[in-house]
């Protein structure tokens, strides 16, 4: 059934399913944050008028079926090369819109080479980057990004920072390149932060689109399923754990 | 107080049950039904609609984009 | 059509032909023996004129990255490497291939395995022909063998590209990559317009949303059954390809007892060696393949029909003669001769091994 719901005579409508959001049920976990960070990015496409000039880039990881769900064109490119795939899209059509959508282990492991140099050149795209500590769709493995103690299906006695490293802040690191004119941290864990991190993505789409440089949108974001948690449980986890390792706000606004 | 009234629609198909709207609704209008969808999820519904101000913080945070918010329009706006 | 002579190496070539061809993008990364490809592009700076995008990216993984995305929005995109940058590049080749996109890949090859050497070899045929990647696919391959066909192969390999929507590989080497010879260089061919990519291509490639529904480029199907017919539409395209694509060159055949098999380089010393055969009065003859996939199986099994022995000349240590064998079936035999590591065979040795291995044996 889709939501026909009709304002009654003495009714606004004040919040709705946005048209660029599909009919298709998403595929993610239940209370998973890539959901609504898809939906912020198709109402920022949809208040923009991007709708037919935005292509995306998904990755693979959990998002790699994001192009079922918002209704653009999309590209689906190979693991951690969606900086290089969207750099192509950019230089042949730098009219449109293009944007990548990765995960901590696309973007911050295996994709590490491809997203410093297109920030590097500063190719004029906006990287939306989740970052929920953990790899999601092998089922909950260490990522670059995991703290240290946190209990994962490869690390099981939690993460020892002598034998795996550090978690990789990547964000502060791209922040300083000249190709990068924008990094802001955001999350979706509460209506004020959905708020932010709609105006946090337009900043960058606008940025992308004035030709100003890469911008970079990293979500802090929760896994309830690798984390083992209950969604609400997970974004309590996510406040207390993960957002004094990755503080939310903005890195760097040129 | 003029409160003011509002009311949500769940697409209750659509809905997963992960019961962040539930969290983040502000008056605790929202809650799980007993019973399960199609999916068996137990999906979000208007547990104390009488208390629903239409502020769409449950639609907001809602991953699956499965709430309409609607609000009561003042008695000198309506028609 | 207006034509202009030059004197022009095999890789300064391939940059002249990909602006003359209408080339949208080059994306490639340095290494030899191929680097001048992008070092003539970027002296000739096409973005100022046709409006090509020439970009040098940090590794060849990168590259095909990049030319998957261009390819992707339709677009005429190309890049070149060398043998150890077309390993890197066989993750992207098999995603293009997966996701049926269009593009045209230069291997102009080294001697392997590993770093191997910079000196020229044909030791990268296995991969191009059998496994430029993981999974179910073919690329469509040409092989050139002269300064001309470097050039000439462009505008067809880009021609292949779109009628198949497959990558396609130009399988030079380091002989004909370095070597400079008279070519003649046809009239331009402009770029499409965006307006005519939308036209052409709109019902694939990302052109934006306009009046239809979202066109997405993707090679991941969850779904086994979806897969399947994936591969089967891939499949579809390689048979049709083999019944209409084969390209061959064949020499001295008609009244041949003995053939040299060879491509590339490899055939332009056998061609030596033919005359020299010749002129001892062993009629001998010289097949070259143009594509090697298709492969010309056909022609192969027809002359074996009527020959005393086919020879398989190659710079590596026997790959094609595994399909010449396949074409010949066990007929006639079919021996190998080859140099490799960067070694370069001469014609008295071709000539040579074409005594010792058939001539003399069947005397």
């Amino acid at each position: 059934m889709s939501m026909a719901e009709v304002c009654n005579a003495n009714e606004q409508l004040v919040y709705a399913k946005n048209s660029l959001v599909t009919d298709n049920v998403m595929h993610y976990c239940p209370g998973c944050s890539h959901g609504t960070i898809h939906k912020v990015i198709a109402e920022v496409v949809s208040d923009m008028g991007l709708e037919n000039r935005c292509i995306g880039v998904s990755p693979v990881g959990c998002s790699v079926l994001a192009y079922n769900y918002i209704d653009i064109d999309w590209a689906e490119a190979a693991h951690g090369r969606a900086c290089a795939v969207a750099t192509g899209i950019k230089r042949v059509c730098p009219d449109k819109m293009v944007f990548t959508y990765q995960g901590d282990g696309d973007l911050a492991a295996i994709g590490t080479g491809e997203t410093i140099h297109a920030c590097n050149r500063g190719e004029n795209i906006t990287v939306i980057y989740v970052n929920n500590a953990i790899y999601g769709m092998t089922g909950g493995q260490m990522s670059p990004t995991t703290l240290p103690g946190m209990v994962t299906a490869t690390s099981p006695l939690g993460r020892d920072v002598k034998l795996h490293g550090y978690p990789y802040k990547i964000g502060d690191m791209v922040a300083m390149l000249d190709g990068v004119c924008y990094v802001t941290r955001q999350a979706v864990n509460s209506p004020a932060n959905v708020r932010k991190a709609k105006k946090a993505v337009r900043t960058a789409f606008e940025n992308s689109m004035a030709g100003k440089g890469l911008s970079l949108v990293e979500f802090v974001a929760t896994c309830s399923s690798g984390w083992k948690l209950t969604p609400v449980a997970a974004n309590r986890w996510m406040e207390e754990n993960l957002f004094p390792a990755y503080p939310l706000g903005d890195i760097k606004n040129v | 107080m003029a409160a003011i009234k509002g009311r949500i629609v769940v697409d209750t198909e659509r809905c997963k049950g992960c019961a962040v709207c539930v969290a983040a609704c502000p008056f605790e209008v929202l809650a799980l039904t007993r019973g399960v969808n199609g999916k068996g999820y137990h999906f979000s519904f208007m547990d104390q609609p009488e208390r629903c101000t239409g502020c769409a913080s449950c639609a907001l945070v809602c991953p699956d984009s499965c709430i309409t918010v609607f609000r009561q329009l003042k008695k000198q706006d309506a028609i | 059509m207006k034509q202009e002579v030059r004197l022009m190496k095999g890789n300064e070539v391939i940059a002249e032909a990909a602006v003359r061809a209408g080339c949208d993008a080059y994306f490639g990364y340095p290494i030899t023996p191929q680097t001048e490809v992008i070092e003539t592009l970027m002296e000739m700076r096409p973005w100022e004129t046709t409006g090509m995008v020439v970009l040098q990216a940090e590794s060849e993984i990168a590259s095909i990255n990049m030319v998957y995305g261009a390819a992707a929005c339709g677009k005429k995109v190309m890049t070149s490497s060398s043998s150890p940058g077309i390993s890197l590049m066989g993750e992207g080749i098999s995603y293009m291939a997966g996701a049926q996109l269009p593009c045209v890949i230069l291997n102009v090859q080294r001697g392997g395995p590993g770093l191997g050497t910079i000196q020229p070899a044909q030791s990268d045929y296995f991969q191009a022909i059998k496994a430029g990647g993981h999974g179910d696919f073919r690329m469509l391959v040409l092989a050139p063998n002269s300064v001309q066909e470097m050039y000439d192969h462009v505008f067809l390999a880009f021609e292949l590209a779109f009628r198949y929507r497959n990558p396609v590989m130009i399988l030079s080497d380091g002989v004909i990559g370095q070597m400079m010879e008279k070519v003649e260089l046809s009239e331009a061919v402009r770029r499409l317009t965006d307006e005519e990519v939308t036209e052409r291509y709109g019902d694939w490639a990302l052109t934006g949303r306009h009046h239809r529904n979202r066109n997405i480029v993707t090679s991941v199907q969850l779904d086994p059954h979806i897969q399947e017919g994936v591969n089967d539409t891939l499949l579809e395209k390689y048979r049709r390809a083999e019944r209409e694509e084969v390209r061959y060159e064949s020499t001295d055949c008609d009244d041949a007892d003995y053939v040299i098999v060879a491509y590339g380089s490899a055939a332009r010393i056998s061609s030596k060696a033919v005359e020299m055969a010749r002129e001892e009065g062993h009629r001998v003859g010289l097949l070259r393949p143009i594509t090697l996939y298709p492969f010309p199986t056909a022609p192969i099994r027809e002359l074996a029909g009527r020959v005393k022995g086919i020879l398989t000349v190659e710079m590596s240590t026997g790959q094609m003669v595994e399909d010449v064998r396949l074409s010949a079936g066990c007929s006639v035999p079919v021996e190998y001769y080859g140099r490799y590591g960067g070694m370069i065979p001469t014609p008295g040795e071709v000539y040579e091994a074409l005594k010792t291995l058939l001539i003399e044996k069947q005397a």
